[in-house]
């Protein structure tokens, strides 16, 4: 998993690169949350570009780390879900708390 | 050889997280050959990583237990079992609930019948305190894709 600060708009962008299942999640989430304490970023962005799995476990850790991030004072988007894994966000309603962001390349942003 | 199906295979593995993914990877191979579709595939995979995540957290509470896996194949329809010889559920219709975990505190969404009832169109649990528990769960693949892949065949052999 790959993680970017951008100081000047307190964004935190984690890319993460793994299927996220109940076996790897306790590892995941220990990684985001030492990374958003020490950084208390403003816009925290999880990009899925390289996510082709996640069942319920993923959901668990998005809604956790939407509550600590929020507790903070932050806010989460939620970037580049693929054709395998949109219909758990859809089912799960997480993206009415998290909205979804696209990656615009030209700009090197997400909007 | 037993003719009520088309095809069949078990698999054993211990209650460990890792073998989540082998579960649904072997599952997912499995079932390649009826032509899914992606979306098909996932659905699978996700309610069987579901199924097998409830097994070894919920069934064995991290003990180590055996998981077994039963998964067949009727014309274009797959029945996928998961077995497990852990602690059983207490009340069903409960445990199905959206939202409902018994292990808040792990950040559990208690999502994973709802999801397993959402992605395929069967689920049936039977289940007994002490005993264990088995998910039974089927799903349809629809057989269009398998049309066009005949059709296609058809063509490369008159070429």
């Amino acid at each position: 998993m790959e993680s970017i600060y951008n100081k000047m708009d307190k964004q935190l962008v984690f890319k993460i690169d793994e299927d996220i299942d109940e076996c790897c999640v306790q590892k995941i989430r220990r990684r985001l949350d030492n990374e958003i304490e020490r950084y208390m970023p403003k816009e925290t962005i999880f990009d899925f570009s390289n996510v082709t799995f996640m069942d319920s476990a993923g959901i668990g850790l998005l809604i956790g780390r939407y509550k600590l991030i929020n507790m903070l004072g932050g806010k989460v988007k939620i970037a580049n879900i693929n054709t395998p894994v949109r219909k758990i966000f859809e089912m799960s309603g997480i993206l009415k708390i998290m909205p979804e962001v696209k990656y615009k390349k030209k700009e090197a942003q997400y909007e | 050889m037993n003719n009520i199906y088309d095809n069949e295979m078990k698999i054993e593995f211990l209650s460990k997280s890792s073998n989540e993914a082998f579960a649904r990877i072997a599952v997912a191979a499995f079932v390649a050959q009826l032509d899914p579709t992606l979306e098909e595939i996932a659905d699978i995979k996700t309610s069987v990583s579901e199924a097998v995540t409830n097994s070894i957290i919920h069934g064995y509470e991290g003990k180590t237990g055996i998981v077994k896996l039963i998964c067949r194949i009727v014309e274009n329809e797959v029945f996928i079992e998961i077995i497990d010889e852990g602690k059983g559920i207490e009340n069903i219709e409960i445990a199905k609930q959206p939202l409902y975990t018994t292990k808040a505190n792990l950040e559990r969404s208690g999502m994973g019948f709802t999801i397993m009832e959402s992605f395929m169109d069967e689920v049936e649990v039977e289940s007994t305190l002490g005993i264990g528990t088995k998910i039974t769960m089927s799903k349809k693949i629809k057989s269009n894709n398998k049309e066009e892949n005949v059709a296609v065949t058809a063509v490369r052999r008159e070429e």
